[in-house]
């Protein structure tokens, strides 16, 4: 294979837009050897694990893939996609995969595909606690097992070797469970002989797409990787890439701006060099990747407890004036109504008042002498079922609605937006791991399930 | 007086994983990253002091190339849960634009 090995990466994430024109046009120009990009992250929170449910609506995915999957059959060339259906999950994978299916079926395609399995049954991590094999990430400093079989699933991140080894297989498309983002681009060209430090720096680098280029919102970019360095370029002719745009990349998302680990080693880019090409593209060498045990993170959520909320608005300027205090009267009186009325114990239960236009963000109280034009105040009753939360919430709707500044003066009623006033939002989900584990070999935690003519092979 | 928000063209802070907070100065450029980053505000004892955290939880690393100061800390709660405020942590940088360097 001769260098450099180019990938397309259509998207900072599957679902969030694709350019139909921008990747044909690509296309068309020539010289790509694969589309690749993820589809998920753990930034949109706990509860995409735990349910297994994506983020995005399915007819964005649908509307996305249905692009890619016609590029990759027209132009005959792999297309990866990392952490399907946001968690990568088994579920969400499945879900991915189904979408997969249809579109092929609309467009009379039959490409073979691998499905990268890595969510993990209890049993599993069970035995690798047993032997010692999982160990904890700052800030944690414990492997607890209670907290690991108390997750309603636990994901591990892959790194390139499974989407590698699929490929090797001849599939045409690999959909993979929960990856890391850096893994699914740097697959390609690690698995030609590319320089390990440029693929995987160049796999963070694209790993959101256009936020490394200057004008964020657009599109996706280019990688172009070498047995020394790698280039990134925008996808789209009027977007452009500075040496500043795709060093600061390296910042995003990241504790340290230095050193990534990933499964099976750190990306070091101490000593890397990032030089224009010219007005759009960015040349970088110098980045290393030091090897080390392998390794996948874990990642795992859990369910505590269910919330109910409330939302009312207060525009009255007395009130407004004295919110610590009328804020504090108001808890005090909901916590009292609650005991005495559910015959439940303080801490059977959580009320957190948010007034949004105070401090609903920043929990910080605001400078002397700020009164806000109005506010919405945001109740948020916490408990252990769904029905308990939803009776606290209920037993705090007449003072939510009528509490007074001053207990003497006629009940005043404030803004309900909603009828009924409470709205049941579900369990409260929480990510429990910040944990890796040590496997014998990268694909050890791994199911490779392929698909021919649409079914399983 | 110099305010943190004078001498930086962007400041932003974003969750890095479930469980740590991370923002990032980026300074107008190399001579005032130079000027300033040695100030006793933005040291980690400093900084975790205002966070109300350990000096020891909070890792700090200035980048000259970049003309950057960044800066992580364990979240008081992991990302989502009962209590949680700020989803993707983006907004917890807004303190520090009217900070006073010292």
């Amino acid at each position: 294979m001769t260098f450099p090995i180019n990938i397309l990466v259509p998207t900072g994430a599957l679902g969030s837009g694709v350019d139909e024109d921008q990747v044909f046009a690509a296309l068309v120009a020539g010289g790509i050897h694969a589309i690749a990009c993820d589809a998920g992250s753990t930034d949109s929170g706990p509860s995409y694990l735990a349910t297994g449910r994506c983020k995005y609506s399915r007819a964005a995915v649908k509307r996305n893939l249905d692009i890619l999957m016609r590029a990759q059959s027209q132009f005959a060339i792999p297309l990866l996609i990392g952490s399907c259906g946001t968690s990568g999950s088994d579920e969400a994978l499945n879900w991915t995969r189904d979408i997969a299916l249809e579109i092929a079926a609309e467009h009379d395609l039959s490409p073979r595909i691998a499905l990268l399995y890595s969510e993990q049954a209890q049993a599993v991590i069970a035995q690798k606690i047993q032997k010692g094999l999982i160990a904890p990430l700052a800030p944690m400093k414990a492997v607890d097992a209670e907290v690991f079989s108390g997750c309603a699933r636990i994901v591990a991140l892959m790194g390139p070797e499974p989407y590698i080894e699929a490929l090797k297989q001849g599939v045409d498309i690999v959909l993979g469970g929960r990856s890391t983002d850096a893994g699914v681009l740097a697959a390609v060209p690690l698995m030609f002989g590319a320089d390990p430090g440029a693929a995987w720096h160049a796999g963070k680098t694209a790993e959101c797409g256009g936020l490394c280029t200057v004008n964020q919102r657009d599109g996706g970019v280019i990688i172009r990787v070498d047995s020394e360095g790698f280039e990134v370029e925008p996808l789209s002719p009027d977007n452009r890439c500075t040496p500043h745009t795709v060093s600061a990349h390296m910042l995003y998302e990241n504790a340290d701006a230095i050193h990534l680990t990933e499964p099976g080693g750190v990306v070091d880019v101490s000593k890397a060099e990032y030089i224009a090409l010219d007005a759009r593209r960015v040349r970088v060498r110098g980045s290393r990747f030091l090897p080390r045990p392998y390794t996948m993170k874990l990642e795992g959520a859990a369910a505590n407890g269910f919330q109910t909320l409330m939302l009312v608005g207060i525009q009255d300027p007395e009130v407004l004036k004295s919110l610590p205090h009328f804020l504090a009267q108001m808890h005090s009186v909901m916590v009292s109504r609650v005991t005495a009325t559910l015959k439940v114990d303080k801490s059977d239960f959580d009320i957190s008042l948010r007034p949004y236009g105070w401090n609903a963000v920043s929990g910080i109280a605001p400078t002397d002498g700020f009164s806000p034009r109005e506010i919405g105040l945001m109740l948020v009753a916490t408990a252990a079922s769904q029905e308990i939360a939803t009776q606290v919430a209920k037993v705090c709707n007449p003072v939510l609605f009528h509490m007074p500044l001053d207990l003497d003066a006629p009940l005043p009623s404030y803004a309900f937006a909603f009828s009924p006033a409470e709205i049941e939002r579900g369990a409260v989900y929480e990510f429990k791991l910040n944990h890796v584990v040590h496997t014998n070999q990268p694909l050890e935690l791994v199911r490779t399930v392929l698909i021919e003519n649409g079914a399983t092979v | 007086m110099t305010r943190l928000a004078d001498v930086c063209c962007y400041i932003r802070s974003k969750n890095a994983g479930p469980f740590w907070i991370t923002v990032d100065l980026f300074f107008k450029d190399r001579e005032l990253f130079e000027k300033w980053v040695d100030s006793p505000s933005l040291q980690a004892a400093e900084l975790a002091q205002r966070l109300g955290i350990d000096t020891a939880d909070l890792r700090r690393q200035a980048l000259p190339e970049l003309a950057t100061l960044k800066f992580a800390y364990p979240r008081k709660q992991p990302q989502g849960g009962a209590c949680e405020r700020d989803m993707h942590g983006g907004q917890q940088y807004i303190w520090l634009l009217g900070m006073e360097l010292a």
